[in-house]
């Protein structure tokens, strides 16, 4: 059963996430990322973390999406403008050209490697990470107290900057 | 009898559908209940010529609905047009599954082990209520987005933008009671409210979160009307300006559904608040396996009152809608936390 529900909400995910790249309407993008996230959280369900799937919800397809959402309907963007194959394949510079290709084939190592050593333990097993909302509380603001709040100040000095970024100035 | 029928089973199912009837049948009882306190608080009559007292009026509603033609703009997005509708609705049924509503019960005997009365008991299920209410603002997005039309999507924006503002407030509302608890789970909540509060050796009140929670209980109260966008908070569908708002070209069951998922939200929020604040189906006189005439009670007191505000208040601008949830229940609500906090950690520490 758990099986089963694992590989319906692992394609969901994969396929929706694809699809949001393969999208030409960015409305249709923003709401299959919804539904990716949708399926990241009944797999955070079925690793016996609630509460992490209840605060993916919450923050991502809930806060973020909405905002996401927002802008896409106020900017009116009904569809991608359509860049023509040729224009698309030599847009950029000689080397941002050379340095995104560097880049691609980097990740794929990575990804590679990673899959490599990626250990295959069965889910739901024992020795699982600390789920509970005590355990993750008293980690995150005991154990990882700095780290946190450092978070936190950084995400502050992001929206002050985009903020002086956006404004107009008055004269 | 299949051998996977196990009673517990049945008695599961039981309780779903009891929920999932329940929500359709007090959002009838609601419509005609708003008909008729409208009418009385305007001094007239209300519904009166269908049925005794004008009782089967909902039914007529329904019937009628039933039967208009689905209509749908040229222009509309022709996927989320029809999607829109049916998501809305379906959060706000989701969001009721976590809501507890009486004692554990093994009807009578007849099961071995008591099962918790609510469609699922999920032990973070505060959270799971917000998640899921926060899906349903989706619904109501996109149906202002697909529609192409203007009344549609102002009003879609402007319900988006109201219930971004007001989840802050309503989360920090009870953030506080979950502080006083120790718990994330509704069940709990409820169970820790047993008893009454004692001074001086005297019991002087029923142990509800209200009492100490008064401020935050009047926050959740004000929040909750923002987020299911009722009056004197009802943005999204002003008529003056935005003709119906999101639901504008929408006519025939996806007009219902919309207006059926806006009476289930303010069930959902009347029964958040007696679970949190009005100790749930704890009450004095009954029996606890009758607790949920109690729950029943004290959630259609809290959805009079609502009703009661619609029809007594005016609609506010919406820049004093903002500024209010911005400048005064926010800051209020952090007030109200931060105050628990402190208390708490004195009191327990």
């Amino acid at each position: 059963m758990d099986a089963l529900l694992f590989w319906i909400l692992a394609a969901l995910a994969v396929i929706a996430s694809l699809l949001v790249i393969g999208q030409r309407n960015p409305m249709y993008s923003v709401l299959l990322l919804i539904v990716s996230f949708g399926a990241l959280s009944g797999l955070y369900v079925l690793l016996g973390a609630p509460f992490v799937a209840a605060i993916q919800i919450i923050i991502y397809a809930g806060a973020i999406m909405v905002l996401f959402l927002f802008v896409v309907m106020l900017l009116n963007a009904q569809h991608e403008s359509q860049v023509a194959g040729s224009e698309a394949r030599f847009s950029g510079g000689a080397f941002a050209r050379r340095f995104g290709a560097a880049l691609a084939i980097a990740l794929a190592i990575e990804l590679g490697l990673a899959i490599r050593q990626l250990q295959a333990t069965p889910f739901g097993g024992e020795g699982r990470p600390a789920s509970t909302v005590r355990d993750i509380g008293l980690r995150l603001f005991r154990d990882y107290s700095f780290a946190f709040e450092a978070t936190s100040v950084l995400i502050l000095v992001a929206m002050v900057g985009a903020i002086v970024l956006a404004r107009k100035e008055r004269s | 009898m299949p051998a996977f029928l196990t009673p517990e089973l049945i008695a599961h199912l039981t309780v779903i559908v009891v929920v999932f009837f329940g929500l359709q049948i007090s959002a009838a009882v609601l419509v005609y209940m708003e008909r008729k306190v409208a009418g009385f608080i305007q001094q007239r009559y209300g519904p009166y010529l269908v049925g005794p007292y004008g009782l089967l009026q909902p039914l007529a509603d329904i019937v009628k609905l039933v039967f208009k033609e689905e209509l749908k703009p040229k222009a509309a997005d022709k996927i989320l047009f029809y999607v829109a509708p049916v998501l809305s609705a379906t959060a706000a049924f989701a969001a009721f599954s976590v809501v507890p509503f009486g004692a554990d019960t093994d009807f009578f005997g007849l099961l071995s082990h008591p099962i918790h009365l609510a469609a699922a008991d999920v032990n973070v299920g505060l959270l799971v209520i917000f998640a899921i209410t926060s899906m349903g603002v989706y619904g109501i997005v996109l149906a202002g987005w697909s529609s192409n039309s203007k009344y549609s999507l102002l009003g879609g924006l402007r319900s988006s933008a109201q219930m971004i503002s007001y989840e802050i407030s309503y989360g920090l509302s009870f953030a506080a009671v979950i502080m006083l608890a120790g718990s994330l789970s509704l069940r709990e909540i409820v169970d820790q409210q047993a008893g009454s509060w004692h001074l001086f050796g005297l019991a002087v009140a029923p142990r509800w979160y209200i009492f100490p929670q008064l401020f935050g209980f009047l926050i959740y109260l004000t929040a909750g009307v923002a987020e299911t966008n009722r009056a004197p908070f009802d943005f999204p569908e002003a008529e003056q300006e935005l003709v119906a708002g999101y639901h504008t070209e929408y006519s025939s069951m996806s007009f219902a559904l919309f207006f059926l998922a806006e009476y289930v939200n303010m069930v959902t929020v009347s029964a958040v608040a007696t679970d949190l604040f009005l100790g749930g189906w704890h009450g004095p006189f009954l029996p606890e396996w009758l607790g949920w005439i109690w729950f029943l009670v004290k959630v259609f007191a809290i959805l009079f009152f609502y009703i009661w505000m619609r029809w007594t208040l005016p609609r506010y601008r919406y820049d004093q809608l903002m500024e209010f949830g911005w400048k005064w229940l926010l800051p209020a609500a952090v007030i109200n936390l931060l105050v628990t906090s402190a208390v708490v950690i004195y009191m327990g520490g």
